[in-house]
């Protein structure tokens, strides 16, 4: 039963609130992209022991999407943030690398 | 026999006598017992039989680790199995019957597994079972489950009540022992909002039987004052009879609460599921006393030294006259001490330690009482209980030395940290090596939502077994907790005193004596409800278990109802031992909550009956209610099936139904579809995404059907989308659909093209809609009057805006039954005037309602698929031959790259067809199209399936639609079907469209 903070309403949601969205930041493929690009796109997924990026709705909530930044070790939270981002912003990983030193994760650090 | 003492009991209430029966049997109690120490106090020491052998049982334990005293429990809608009789409060009245046994506990036919014990080894299940095949089934199968489980289910609806509270408090307290209640003082001195929850009815744990005094006074006071001194604060609360059952992330825990469990006659909810937020929980759940393994350490009367001690100080209650004490640490020697206050005999104390030194042991001996050092019980005499123990050298493998008479054998292996609740969150243990216990290891603590410990653990439960020690440790542990929560230092509150205590060191004793014979071995019980022996644990370390967890699972320890509160750590070791491991590096099984089980329905509290969820009605409910509405669920709405007339069934009222449609007009409460705005100068792009068809091509005052697939290239939602605005859609979507719809449109704009401008609203509740569908549709809306409803005007595929007698609607053109029809949408305050209206109107022409059967077959006539019918996740459109709605024109769509994949083009891919049997019956729902050959399993090899079958009123036979190989290209061909008798039924291959193929009745 995590607590993540809605970034869009300023609630501290419990987990009831919110509807989990599987990886955060992928890249889309549409049409004209090669089998193994959108085969990677669709189905391949990090299950990383760590810092991890996700997607969350506050579904019973405002209804908004966000990026939750978590350690799936220890459920630290490291921040949330908009869900329109194409990567983590500098701030959120700023704040990772000082309790994470090293971390990385699908070539992001 | 145990027996009840004249004096002592310091919990009983003896001007209170209770009555109750046990197995029939009436017996008493008084106000303040619990079921296992009356039923003790009325000599009945065997209380129900082991779960693989049958063995007689008796009490063990005093309190949540009790093992074998589980009884079923109440009547009727109060029947409950597997109550511990060590937890369950004495009330008048109580019947209790002892479990797994036929036909009497005392005379058990169970009992030849005791004697078949060589053959029931661990793992017998596995070994067993497997051959020949069809004595699985008629022999194995039937033989497990007759001797599965240990007692009853209930067979009545739960009369009690249940429900959940929600709390949020800075600080929660679990345990209200000495240590949970010093840690509390500390919290609450802060100001910080506290919650102190005990499991028992009783506050100070173990402290008023064992400690001596705190701060000068005897420890039961001191409990009183803290408890006084906490209930009078009005930021703490206390609540006793309250398990903390369950730490989940970020500080979540769950606390279960019996409030009636012992006094029924209460009128308010049995149990109470506290679903608490905390910023930090301090646990102090104590320790748990640890058998020792000797043989024969099963017999009733065989119990630990501590819950011996409980009974005698407690509840006045002696479980024998002669105890012997056998030990491997100084804490037992108390039970020797208590007894002989009470004047009972304790002719020896047996101590596996050979030169242990202490002053309780000086104490004993001065006190007279022989002590036997460096000795070990070889085995415990006697079949169905205790009457005597050889003893043997601890060193040695059994060979006895003296046979002492005796009918109780207090025993204790030392004590284990209840270290559960600091566990269940992935707070680490690390291995004791002087006090041979796992511990809590403080620097690994479980982490919250900020990376900060949440979880503090304090006394008993965090390895200090001596009062002193424990108040020392509570305190310092609660000002930490405090400190962290608050910021603030805590309160300068008086570290409570008492004296300290210089123990002999315990000495580990996994196995007594150290080289016991396997004849020995497999009577030494680890886990007494699933009967599991030391033999059985190094048997499955021989066979190549090394893992704590295959261990567990292989030979069932702590895999019963006491989820091996007891035999765990004995367990684990004696693996370690086998495997020439440390304990350490064997480590434990994982601790999972609830601490003991919780009642089934403080799980589901409130929602029952017609609160397990909300049902959503539409305006016209309470027409359809009154008048003969046949009810089915569809997703969270309730919809009439049919409407059954008098000395109807509700087939005959389909059939009636469907006819009137095709014959007349009918009225189709259709407020359950799925309307969706999308709205906003980038809408139609949106829309060209959403849909696999041509949306932003769509002329304001128009209807189109079209698909939804989802980003894998599979149908996910179908519906009618009518351009409203120039920058304005309405979609229809199916009932269900529309909120998962909703947030799949949400779901790509918020996080794929958040830069168009587009706004999405979900109407559904907001608009009734009624469809008038049949051939006389349009004399029943012009005699209503207001709008013109011609051909002309309102062409196939269009809507207009009007009002129909005054009444604002839309009218859609559009059919999902190929009759003339008319869908009517209207704000839900008019949805039942506009009905009422229709129904007054249309009575000339002999209107009638139809339910969502009549829809199905009305729409499967014409060959309409019905998401979830035709569609099962797996299937595409091009399967159902609606490749003309997937545009070619278009670069992107959701689900268009997935099906330019190779296997979505595939030949071999069943179609939809449809399908006649050639004996004009019903195919039945879900059948498999046959074709010749076995596969691999031995099955039929099958060609094909049914996913919409009905009985066509207008045909007057049945019809089926399907998805069969090559479908489209054998029209004609007959193909079997499979029925559930194992025979099968021909139907031959046609188009799906069984009516009106041309689509003539539509448009007109």
């Amino acid at each position: 039963m995590l607590i993540l903070t809605c970034p869009y309403c300023g609630i501290e949601a419990d987990e009831t609130e919110l509807s989990p969205g599987g990886e955060a930041h992928l890249k889309r493929f549409g049409p004209g992209s090669t089998d193994e690009a959108f085969e990677t796109y669709l189905f391949h997924r990090e299950n990383p022991k760590g810092v991890h990026f996700e997607r969350w709705r506050h579904a019973m909530g405002c209804g908004k999407w966000f990026h939750a930044a978590r350690c799936t070790v220890t459920l630290e939270v490291f921040g949330t943030y908009s869900a329109q981002v194409t990567e983590p912003p500098a701030e959120i990983r700023e704040k990772i690398t000082t309790k994470r030193p090293g971390w990385s994760w699908r070539g992001i650090e | 026999m145990s027996t009840r003492l004249g004096k002592g009991g310091r919990l009983l209430d003896r001007s209170r006598p209770l009555e109750f029966t046990f197995n029939g049997k009436r017996m008493k109690g008084y106000r303040g017992d619990t079921l296992a120490s009356a039923l003790l106090a009325n000599g009945q020491t065997l209380v129900g039989r082991s779960f693989k052998y049958h063995r007689p049982r008796g009490i063990v334990a005093s309190g949540a680790e009790e093992p074998n005293a589980l009884v079923n429990l109440g009547r009727d809608g109060r029947f409950e199995p597997n109550q511990r009789a060590t937890t369950q409060e004495l009330f008048d009245g109580l019947t209790a019957e002892s479990q797994n046994h036929w036909p009497s506990l005392e005379f058990d036919v169970g009992v030849v597994n005791n004697y078949a014990s060589k053959f029931l080894p661990a793992g017998f299940y596995y070994k067993t079972f497997m051959a020949p095949r069809p004595a699985w089934k008629h022999v194995f199968e039937p033989f497990i489950r007759k001797s599965a489980g240990l007692g009853r289910a209930p067979v009545d609806r739960d009369a009690d009540i249940y429900e959940h509270f929600h709390l949020h408090v800075d600080i929660l307290v679990i345990g209200g022992g000495i240590a949970g209640l010093t840690a509390a003082k500390q919290a609450a001195a802060t100001g910080a909002s506290v919650l102190v929850v005990e499991q028992t009815a009783h506050w100070g744990g173990r402290a008023p039987v064992d400690a001596g005094e705190i701060d000068g006074v005897p420890a039961a006071d001191w409990v009183k004052n803290a408890v006084e001194q906490l209930e009078s604060a009005d930021n703490v609360r206390m609540f006793s009879r309250c398990m903390g059952s369950g730490v989940y992330d970020h500080g979540s825990v769950l606390a279960y609460e019996r409030l009636t469990d012992h006094a029924p006659q209460d009128d308010t909810p049995r149990h109470r599921l506290w679903r608490i937020r905390t910023k930090h929980v301090i646990t102090a759940t104590g320790a748990i006393e640890r058998p020792l393994s000797f043989a024969g350490n099963d017999l009733p009367g065989v119990m630990l030294a501590g819950a011996v001690r409980d009974y005698a100080v407690n509840w006045g209650v002696s479980a024998g006259d002669r105890t012997v004490v056998v030990t491997n640490n100084d804490d037992a020697y108390r039970t020797a001490f208590a007894l002989l206050e009470m004047g009972l005999e304790v002719p020896a104390i047996v101590d596996a330690r050979t030169t242990p030194q202490s002053p309780l042991i000086e104490k004993a001996r001065a006190m007279g009482i022989r002590v036997e050092t460096g000795r070990g019980v070889a085995k415990v005499k006697g079949r169905a209980r205790v009457e005597g123990v050889a003893i043997t050298t601890q060193a040695g493998e059994g060979a006895v030395l003296e046979t002492i008479p005796c009918d109780v054998v207090a025993m204790s292996g030392g004590w284990s940290p209840v270290v559960h609740l600091w566990s269940h969150c992935g707070g680490k243990l690390t291995w004791d090596e002087t006090q041979a216990f796992f511990r809590p290891d403080r620097t690994k603590a479980p982490t919250g939502d900020k990376g900060q410990p949440f979880v503090t653990v304090v006394g008993s439960a965090n390895g200090m077994l001596g009062t002193a020690e424990v108040l020392a440790d509570a305190h310092a542990g609660g000002g930490a907790a405090v400190a962290s929560v608050t910021g603030q230092e805590p309160a300068t509150v008086p570290v409570p005193q008492a004296e300290a205590e210089t123990p002999a060191p315990i000495e580990p004793v996994w196995m007594m004596p150290q080289g016991a014979s396997h004849e020995l071995r497999s009577k030494m019980w680890l886990d007494y409800q699933n009967d599991v022996k030391v033999s059985d644990v190094q048997l499955a370390a021989r066979e190549g278990y090394e893992s704590v967890e295959h261990t567990k699972r292989y030979t069932t320890l702590g895999m019963a109802t006491d989820q091996g509160k007891l035999s765990n750590i004995n367990g684990l070791a004696v693996l370690a031992q086998s495997l020439n491991a440390d304990i350490p590096a064997v480590g434990t099984t994982t601790f999972r909550p609830p601490y003991t089980p919780i009642s089934m329905g403080s799980i589901a509290g409130e929602a029952r009956g017609e609160i397990f969820q909300p049902l959503r009605r539409t305006p016209m409910d309470d027409w359809h209610d009154a008048n003969g509405a046949y009810w089915e669920p569809v997703g969270h709405w309730r919809r009439p099936y049919c409407y059954r007339g008098v000395a109807e069934t509700a087939a005959e009222a389909v059939i009636r139904e469907v006819k009137n449609v095709r014959e007349g007009v009918g009225l189709l409460d259709a407020s359950t579809l799925g309307k969706i705005l999308v709205k906003g100068p980038d809408a139609g792009r949106f829309l060209d995404m959403m849909y696999t068809n041509m949306m932003s091509t769509l002329k304001v005052g128009r209807c189109r059907y079209g698909l939804m697939c989802s980003e894998n290239g599979f149908l996910m939602d179908d519906g009618v989308v009518a351009r409203v605005g120039e920058d304005e859609w309405l979609c229809h979507t199916t009932s269900g659909g529309a909120d998962h719809i909703h947030a799949h449109m949400e779901e790509w704009l918020q996080t794929e093209w958040w830069d168009w401008k587009v706004y999405t609203a979900n109407l559904t509740e907001q608009y009734a809609q009624i469809g008038v569908v049949g051939p006389k549709a349009r004399e029943v809306l012009e005699l209503v009057g207001g709008m013109d409803v011609s051909k002309e005007t309102l062409p196939f595929m269009a809507w207009a805006d009007g009002q129909l007698d005054g009444i604002p609607v839309r009218i859609y053109r559009i059919s999902f039954s190929g009759e003339l029809s008319f869908e009517i949408a209207t704000k839900a305050g008019y949805g039942r005037a506009l009905w009422d209206k229709l129904l007054e109107a249309g009575r000339v022409f002999g209107v009638m309602p139809y339910g969502t059967e009549a829809l199905h077959v009305l729409r499967a006539e014409k060959g309409f698929i019905m998401i979830g019918d035709e569609s099962d996740g797996t299937v595409i459109p091009q399967d159902l031959g609606l490749d003309w709605a997937i545009s070619k024109k278009k670069e992107d769509f959701i689900g268009k790259r997935a099906q330019e994949r190779s296997h979505f083009a595939d030949p071999e891919r069943w179609k939809l067809v449809g399908l006649e049997t050639t004996d004009g019956s019903v195919i039945e729902d879900g059948a498999y199209a046959v074709a010749p050959g076995e596969n691999v399993n031995g099955q039929r090899n099958v060609q094909g399936r049914v996913t919409s079958t009905y009985w066509s009123p207008t045909l007057n036979r049945g019809i089926a639609m399907g998805l069969v190989a090559h479908g489209p290209d054998r029209m004609g061909e007959v193909v079997e079907f499979s029925k559930v008798d194992g025979g099968t039924v021909a139907a031959k291959i046609v188009s799906p469209v069984f009516y009106d193929p041309e689509g003539e009745k539509q448009n007109v």
